[in-house]
């Protein structure tokens, strides 16, 4: 507990959440506009990054495309986990059909948030592609994916799997942060 | 943890009844029901939470609505679902509850919805076998699942899904309440939210006794009609009348039916409620149960998200354990 170290403090994190805006804004010009944009971001704080990142996105290729899911139900290792899961809504008030999806999440690790996210995603329709924007890539993959949209990339640090990245994100956190600490030691693994 | 209310967990793997609830458990159902209300409307029904459990529909009564909601529900959390009746099963043949219900969780399954004409059943029940239990109504005692999303749906039209406080609203119940497990539902659920019940009804269907559970008892409806924001017409459940509690139809129409010109009485914005199936032009003319005021069909809509709700928290519950 007394080894929590911060990574990034407010400032960086709107230089941050700046900078994936702009690989994404690199992207959509990069590709040609006949297959609409929308962005959309994994409870319970990517959904307020992709709300932060779609202020600067090119407003006339975004439109008001901004949707949130939750991923509870899709989730591996419902069986298993001992702690209550929420269900909270999903929100996408659009037809996502032929559309290019940006989805947002803060922290890209073992990478399976984000195959629940692929699979509840497909089960509301057939995006034309599916691009993966992170705050942070801290490693430590269980299943091959990656992002294309990274703004902290910690890949090459090699953290062992007691390395917990934390982002912190106003209103759901009193402040714009990100943390690195050590895992607390529980009775079980 | 930094979210408020993570450290909740819903405690019960079996679902009896909502006198057994808290206000805390009754809202955390209820939130994560809105969350499942999005899977009803999307091109694939379906999510992967309950993949491999196996839920049993026993019902020894008859029952449409509830039992197809339940089956329904159960499918689109991709759980596998049996249906079982007391009808052509071996309770016809003399064997006991326990033991059919033993024989049945004896082939792996996770999970027992019942319906039974016995007060206390679904109780038995849970105690007799080792799986989850939903109680799907049973006898005159409590059908928990209709109490919530008769809740549910109140708290949606009235803007209140937040919060969920229904401190300040009166709800009348009206009709049959001495046979009704929807109304003791009702009464336990509304009141721990923080609402005002008001029973209505003629003396032999509505007893003052029931003033002991902390409701009004009135029986006349017009002096009712005006002070109450929301209404929920029971049907006359002629089935469960073993004497004449009334004397004839038309006059418990004519004293108790909510028409088109009594409802004038109330505030505009009053909502009608109705468990179904209706008895039209008994308790509700047809006016008003195709009205803009009744909530009857988003009550059968809001039931399947309140049935996902409850057999995801009972199993997960149980998981836990």
């Amino acid at each position: 507990m007394s080894t929590m170290t911060t990574l990034a403090d407010s400032s960086k994190i709107a230089s941050l959440v700046s900078e994936l805006a702009g690989q994404i804004n690199t992207a959509i010009s990069a590709n040609e506009s006949t297959h609409p944009w929308a962005i959309v971001g994994i409870r319970s704080r990517g959904d307020l990054l992709a709300g932060r990142i779609s202020e600067q996105l090119d407003s006339s290729v975004i439109e008001e495309r901004l949707g949130v899911l939750d991923i509870t139900l899709y989730r591996d290792d419902l069986s298993e986990i001992t702690h209550q899961p929420v269900v909270r809504t999903t929100e996408i008030p659009f037809d996502i059909d032929g559309m290019n999806i940006v989805l947002v999440d803060d922290v890209l690790m073992s990478g399976r948030s984000i195959r629940a996210a692929l699979q509840s995603l497909m089960d509301l329709g057939r995006p034309r592609r599916i691009w993966l924007a992170v705050l942070v890539d801290r490693g430590g993959r269980e299943l091959p994916i990656s992002a294309d949209f990274v703004a902290v990339d910690l890949k090459s640090q090699q953290l062992d799997s007691d390395t917990i990245i934390d982002v912190h994100l106003t209103p759901l956190d009193e402040q714009d942060c990100i943390t690195t600490h050590p895992k607390q030691k529980g009775p079980t693994k | 943890m930094t979210q408020a209310g993570l450290d909740y967990a819903w405690p019960h793997r079996d679902l009896l009844g909502l006198e057994d609830l808290s206000a805390q458990d009754i809202r955390f159902l209820l939130k994560t029901a809105h969350g499942f209300e999005d899977v009803s409307t999307r091109s694939i029904k379906k999510v992967p939470a309950l993949r491999g459990r196996v839920v049993v529909n026993l019902f020894f009564e008859d029952s449409t609505r509830t039992r197809s909601s339940f089956t329904l529900a159960a499918s689109r959390l991709s759980a596998d679902i049996l249906e079982l009746t007391g009808k052509g099963s071996s309770v016809s043949k003399g064997e006991t509850l326990t033991d059919t219900a033993r024989n049945i969780e004896a082939m792996g399954v996770d999970l027992i919805v019942c319906r039974h004409a016995q007060s206390g059943a679904a109780k038995h029940l849970a105690h007799a076998i080792n799986c989850s239990v939903i109680n799907a109504g049973d006898g005159q005692h409590e059908h928990p699942t209709q109490g919530l999303l008769d809740i549910y749906t109140l708290c949606k039209r009235w803007n209140l899904m937040d919060t969920m406080d229904l401190t300040g609203k009166s709800v009348a119940i009206v009709g049959d309440i001495a046979h009704s497990r929807v109304a003791r539902s009702n009464i336990h659920g509304l009141q721990k939210l923080g609402a005002k019940v008001i029973l209505v009804g003629p003396p032999t269907l509505c007893p003052g006794t029931f003033r002991s559970l902390g409701c009004e008892v009135s029986h006349d409806l017009d002096d009712v009609l005006p002070r109450i924001d929301a209404i929920n017409m029971l049907r006359i459940q002629f089935e469960r009348m073993t004497s004449q509690f009334f004397p004839s139809v038309r006059e418990y129409a004519t004293l108790f039916g909510l028409t088109g010109q009594r409802i004038k009485k109330a505030r505009p914005e009053l909502l009608v409620m109705h468990p179904g199936p209706i008895n039209r032009g008994v308790e509700l003319d047809a006016a008003v149960a195709d009205g803009p005021q009744s909530t009857i069909l988003e009550q059968v809509t809001h039931g399947l998200a309140v049935r996902m709700a409850a057999m995801f928290l009972c199993l997960n519950a149980k998981n836990r354990e």
